[in-house]
């Protein structure tokens, strides 16, 4: 039976403090008058020279929000800018909230897919698994609660939350049927409760097949585990479409959902590989050996690279067609958050594809944590730039309010997911293909 | 140079891997194994050095990669320039996404050809070749090991036997 260590108790617990400290700090600094922000955009162009003095004057046609491209007056403008700075904290809040409930959802698809496809090597594993899943119900109530806060107008996450808008844009009131704040938080109950249950159920059925003595429990988990990936299918894309597409309410991309699943997949499974290999090396899981870290090092490779395909497909069709209400989404991104938006690929594609391509390095434990820590990374610059320039457009950094809220949320995380791994045993005993996974070897 | 060895049948590939480890541990040099499909790990059993094809898969890749960026700049930059979809090729890199599919697909095709080519060239194997196996069931049901006879047939013959070999023969042979 593992029990957390006090250490990384103590480290989660200091990180949630800090990181709540900073985030509160982050909502307070935000600018509360127009003039504020003023004030507040005019320091920051002192430090840098001035780059926004332009901006002002020419015409907004890459700003979403904007139904028809006009040059703003400078007072629209200031009005603008004092939206996106108060929207700031906000939004950083959310990626960082969005992002560890991703790596959880993430998980559970994988632990999913291994149930259905009764897979043979990762039985070992499942309790890891499970852990991670633990945190998908703190992690997607706090997502709801933002959501919640959003539609009761806290804030302007959701530009098409606010009937203002709605009300001078024929777009939005064409979409009306769908993107209304009732549906969307129904979807959004729904979705969570499919997962949770999901989750909840078949860890229960898990745990039940270690006392059992039959295979009913596992047989159960199969059939559902296999219709938990069809509504995970399908709530997965929704949710992609309403949690982050529609900050951007005019833009839309069809492979938007695989392209979203993608990052979580591979989000889910380094994490997976990262705290096997912490449990590990505190000498626990003695049956995991390195051939199963190969395998989930293989799956961090080749997600990797799926993603990569997926960020290039959206893009290159959008890039060649060039449709303008399409091609404004990559224009804000190359122009406003280029070394982000580069940097991402950077570090999704290149080092992974670089760093895992040798069958032998996937078996060196610290290099698969190196690799996994910039996977990670990365995949947390891409739910930002998703997130953030449609939120807080030319205003972004990456600063106190964002580090605090990725601190906040690394460490309820943490300690969720060890607090869970310590209430069961680490080694399922009566799973049938035990025997399979403890000889796995390639 | 013609040396005699000895050539034990086996009809399984489980009590094939046992008998190499136990031949193995016996201290012998085993010569060759000729199977009727590849066996899982009997290249380790055997203790052959590890592959280096990857190293070459990643170099020819490469190389198609290099391929592509200067066919398609060529091609489609330099040669006969069009105006496609409002995106006139003036440079390479201005229209470089347009050109990623072929810069990937030329990456795996290069990889993958000159790769099996590699292989087929290291292992011997070329058109009209004379095979090399033994004997004939090699390509049906049975699994043959070779070993290279120094004047201690008995002593070979014992312990193939024990092996669980259904058939243990001589022959004469130019090895390489």
């Amino acid at each position: 039976m593992y029990t957390v260590s006090n250490r990384l108790k103590m480290g989660a617990i200091i990180m949630m403090v800090v990181g709540a400290l900073l985030t509160a700090y982050g909502f307070f600094s935000a600018p509360s008058t127009i003039e504020a922000a003023k004030e507040m955009v005019a320091a920051h162009d002192d430090g840098h020279g001035s780059g926004h003095a332009e901006e002002a004057a020419h015409p907004m046609a890459a700003d979403n929000h904007e139904t028809e491209a006009h040059t703003m007056t400078e007072a629209e403008h200031d009005e603008h800018v004092f939206h996106q700075l108060r929207n700031k904290p906000w939004a950083a809040l959310y990626v960082a909230a969005f992002f560890f409930f991703m790596i959880s959802l993430g998980a559970l698809a994988f632990y999913a897919i291994q149930r259905a496809a009764q897979a043979g090597w990762s039985p070992l594993l499942f309790r890891v698994m499970e852990g991670i899943t633990s945190y998908i119900v703190p992690g997607g109530i706090i997502v709801f609660i933002i959501l919640l806060l959003s539609v009761m107008h806290m804030n302007h996450l959701f530009v098409w939350m606010d009937p203002d808008v709605v009300a001078h844009d024929p777009i939005l009131q064409g979409k009306k049927g769908y993107l209304n704040t009732t549906f969307f938080l129904i979807r959004a109950l729904i979705f969570l409760a499919g997962w949770i249950g999901y989750r909840e159920y078949s860890r229960k059925l898990s745990l039940a097949q270690d006392e059992s003595d039959d295979n009913s429990n596992f047989k159960l988990n199969f059939r559902i585990s296999a219709a938990f990936l069809v509504f995970y299918l399908i709530s997965e894309s929704i949710m992609s479409w309403d949690w982050i597409m529609s900050v951007d309410p005019h833009w839309f991309s069809t492979l938007f959902g695989w392209y979203v699943f993608a990052s979580m997949f591979v989000s889910g499974i380094t994490v997976i590989a990262m705290v096997t290999i912490y449990l590990k090396s505190k000498g626990h899981l003695k049956d995991v050996n390195d051939s199963h870290i190969h395998d989930l090092a293989k799956f961090m490779f080749g997600i990797s690279i799926f993603w990569t395909y997926l960020w290039f497909s959206q893009f290159m069709l959008i890039w060649y067609a060039n449709i303008p209400e399409e091609v404004t989404y990559y224009v804000t991104r190359i122009q406003d958050y280029n070394l982000p938006f580069f940097g991402m690929v950077a570090m999704n594609f290149l080092f992974p594809v670089l760093l895992l391509m040798n069958s032998d390095y996937k078996r060196i434990n610290w290099f698969v944590i190196m690799a996994g820590i910039v996977i990670l990374a990365g995949h947390y610059m891409d739910i930002y730039n998703m997130i953030i320039p449609s939120t807080v457009g030319t205003q972004w950094s990456i600063g106190i309010p964002e580090i605090g809220a990725i601190l906040l949320f690394a460490g309820l995380f943490i300690f969720w997911i060890f607090r869970a791994l310590g209430s069961a045993p680490l080694q399922p005993k009566r799973n049938p293909f035990i025997e399979e996974s403890k000889h796995f070897h390639y | 140079m013609a040396s005699k060895v000895i050539q034990a049948y086996y009809n399984d590939d489980d009590i094939l891997m046992h008998a190499v480890k136990k031949v193995k541990a016996a201290k012998h040099h085993i010569e060759e194994v000729y199977c009727p499909f590849p066996v899982h790990g009997l290249d380790k059993a055997m203790g052959l050095a590890p592959t280096r094809i990857a190293i070459t898969a990643f170099m020819y890749g490469c190389v198609g990669l290099i391929v592509a960026v200067l066919m398609m700049n060529f091609i489609m930059i330099k040669d006969w320039p069009q105006d496609i979809g409002g995106k006139p090729s003036f440079s390479y890199i201005q229209n470089m996404p347009a050109f990623v599919p072929i810069m990937f697909e030329l990456t795996v095709f290069f990889a993958a050809h000159l790769m099996v080519i590699t292989f087929y060239l290291r292992s011997r194997l070329w058109p009209f070749k004379e095979a090399e196996n033994p004997d004939p069931r090699t390509t049906d049901d049975h699994f043959v090991m070779e070993i290279e006879v120094h004047g201690n047939e008995k002593e070979l013959t014992d312990l193939l036997s024990e092996t669980g070999a259904v058939e243990i023969n001589f022959a004469e042979k130019n090895l390489h």
